[in-house]
């Protein structure tokens, strides 16, 4: 799964200047990783956790991947927006993402990064050790500053050093915890981890637990460490800020659920989560509604739904999780799609800017349908995705009964409200407002020649678009394997036995 | 489990030091906290991997105590990534000189206009220096 990617990185790197072995190369890696994704998660849920012991080492002194539920659902949902963000960056053409240029030289690098992204995520998500899970951070974190800073303008490079200097400055936090972790309890591995935190103190386990969370929660966005967010990702291109808006986030998100599950349930910081979860929605979607530049206005949205994740991670019950978990899956793929039809509006509109936009739904019904749809789900109109997992968060809240629960399901449909004001607020002024600005539809014009819509983009974001509506329609049996996926993190007996053989039974 | 308490010290003041360098707004200043912070960092690996001992090779050892080999093989790693980060920076760095001959850090232009907009309503003098500061906190 990730030696993949990484062989497909260097072929297209190699064959840097053939644009269409590049495309050749990538589309089927990424088509590889879907399939292979899917026959994971069907071992995953059928056969349970499915361990790799690396070079032939035991769990004590080797590297572990673990496949289990939560992570071949992860996988899936990442391989499918990243293949759709793929075909739609193929689809616009000689990758536009050079604005002062003609528009016609291609990137290079593009390929090459978003492969390396791929394999970093994946890692992420299947390693079984802490520090593997940092290597993979690193590797998806070093694709990601490449993809951000692409072409190299003002704008990006100065959105790029904002965000460089946050995640170096985080991934220096989850190093240091690593280091007291092994100091405290002789190993990195995740499943040894879990029992041997339970022989220590207290407060060690409470340091070491704040620690990686401070670290994780400034990749996730979590509201006092999110104002990076919305600084760096409008300025990038729109297939780059979609992938990064799908994945990059919720690696972080990923990284907490696979911790506080696993490694301290007994130490947790619920409360000190749910608050956070609270002033993460609330300040998020606040900063949303202030904002002109759709762009900007998704990206705070973005960090504002995260809360809802912290929200189900906090709750720490099944169902909260399980919730938590359907989110996830919801929100990469709405939130990808978004940042994808904000594209479209950009070639439509030529600005994503709603002081510059205007009458769009006449001008161009097929992106007033492609945005309305995904937008609706975000803000979680019924019957769509978001709603199921916003309900399913509710009910959970309202299970736990704690006043902090209450009220968070009290802040969480404020949120929604707030989101969908937000949203609609952007679809009046961009769709339906008199078209004072004078748009013509023909979009930007670039290099002497307009860069109009196409199939080739416009498939690749209707796709996305179904994919969010099938979720809606597959939301039972999605939900009973969130809800699987949830027992086995609530239990964590599958996935010690798995990796630590009977052994690994308290 | 007794530790150096001079390394503990030389990781402090590396750690320390790099903080405040990472503070800076200028690129290069904060790249050079980070390498310090790095470092720092590294060797918080070392004092945790206990006391010293011979190589940890099979067949170098003495017969004396082996030193325990993974947090080196751990910090060797992070040592890779690191270099692999400071170059980006550079990249980075040298990119910014050459598109702005600056290696400063700027404000945002987006949310400084917000703020703006929000002064323009209030018409409020004293709040103009407030918000000034938070936008060059948040473009650090």
């Amino acid at each position: 799964m990730v030696v993949l990617p990484l062989i497909g990185a260097g072929l297209t790197l190699a064959a840097a200047r053939r644009t269409a072995v590049q495309r050749a190369v990538s589309l089927t890696v990424l088509v590889g990783m879907t399939g292979m994704a899917a026959v994971l998660l069907w071992a995953a849920d059928t056969q349970g956790p499915q361990v790799v012991f690396v070079g032939g080492w035991t769990a004590t002194e080797g590297i572990v991947l673990v496949v289990d539920r939560l992570a071949a659902l992860m996988i899936i949902v990442s391989s499918v927006v990243m293949l759709a963000v793929l075909s739609y960056s193929i689809g616009q053409g000689a990758s536009s993402f050079d604005e002062e240029s003609d528009g016609q030289s291609p990137l290079p690098v593009f390929h090459p990064a978003l492969l390396v992204l791929a394999a970093g995520v994946t890692t992420t998500f299947i390693s079984g050790d802490l520090f593997h899970l940092y290597v993979g951070f690193e590797m998806l974190l070093s694709a990601s500053f490449v993809l951000l800073t692409l072409g190299g303008t003002v704008e990006r490079v100065r959105a790029g050093t904002t965000y460089v200097l946050v995640s170096l400055l985080s991934s220096l936090i989850f190093l240091a915890a690593i280091g007291l972790v092994y100091a405290a309890t002789g190993t990195i591995n995740l499943a040894l981890l879990s029992e041997r935190l339970g022989e220590i103190s207290l407060g060690t386990v409470a340091l070491l637990n704040l620690m990686l969370l401070i670290g994780f929660a400034v990749k996730a966005a979590v509201f006092p460490m999110s104002g990076w967010l919305p600084e760096s990702y409008p300025t990038a291109p729109a297939p780059v800020t979609a992938v990064f808006a799908g994945l990059l986030t919720k690696v972080g998100v990923y990284a907490m659920i696979r911790t506080q599950t696993l490694l301290f349930p007994q130490a947790r910081f619920d409360d000190l989560l749910l608050v956070a979860a609270l002033l993460t929605m609330i300040v998020g979607i606040l900063g949303a509604i202030a904002q002109d530049d759709i762009k900007r206005m998704l990206s705070f949205t973005l960090v504002s739904h995260i809360g809802f994740l912290i929200f189900g991670i906090a709750l720490g019950s099944t169902h909260g999780l399980a919730s938590a978990i359907f989110y996830v899956i919801h929100h990469i793929t709405v939130q990808t799609t978004l940042f994808l039809v904000l594209g479209l509006v950009e070639r439509v509109g030529g600005s994503s800017d709603t002081t510059k936009l205007g009458d769009l739904a006449r001008i161009s019904p097929v992106v007033g349908v492609l945005f309305f749809i995904p937008a609706m789900n975000l803000a979680g109109i019924p019957p769509f995705s978001g709603f199921l997992g916003k309900v399913g968060l509710v009910q959970a809240g309202v299970e736990q009964g704690s006043w902090l629960a209450l009220v968070l399901v009290a802040g969480s449909v404020l949120t929604s409200l707030l989101t969908l004001y937000a949203v609609a607020r952007v679809w009046g002024r961009a769709f339906w407002s008199e078209n004072v600005a004078g748009v013509t539809g023909r979009g930007p014009l670039r290099g002497g020649h307009h860069m109009a819509l196409g199939a080739g983009v416009l498939v690749p974001t209707a796709a996305l678009v179904v994919v969010g509506l099938a979720l809606t329609v597959l939301a039972g049996p999605l939900f009973d394997v969130a809800t699987r996926a949830a027992a086995d993190l609530t239990l964590r007996d599958p996935y010690l036995v798995a990796v630590l053989g009977d052994g690994g039974r308290p | 489990m007794s530790v150096n308490l001079t390394l503990v010290l030389v990781a402090s003041v590396l750690v320390g030091a790099g903080a405040y360098l990472f503070l800076s707004r200028s690129l290069i200043r904060a790249l050079m906290g980070f390498l310090l912070m790095g470092n720092g960092v590294n060797l918080f690996f070392v004092i945790g991997s206990g006391p010293p001992g011979s190589p940890p090779i099979v067949g170098a050892e003495d017969g004396g105590p082996m030193a325990d080999p993974i947090p080196q093989a751990l910090v060797l790693t992070a040592i890779v990534i690191t270099l692999a980060m400071t170059a980006f920076v550079l990249a980075l760095a040298h990119r910014s000189w050459q598109v702005a001959r600056d290696d400063l850090v700027p404000d945002d232009t987006e949310s400084a206009r917000i703020h703006a907009r929000s002064e323009a309503e209030d018409g409020d003098e004293e709040a103009y220096d407030e918000t000034d500061d938070t936008t060059g906190e948040e473009a650090r």
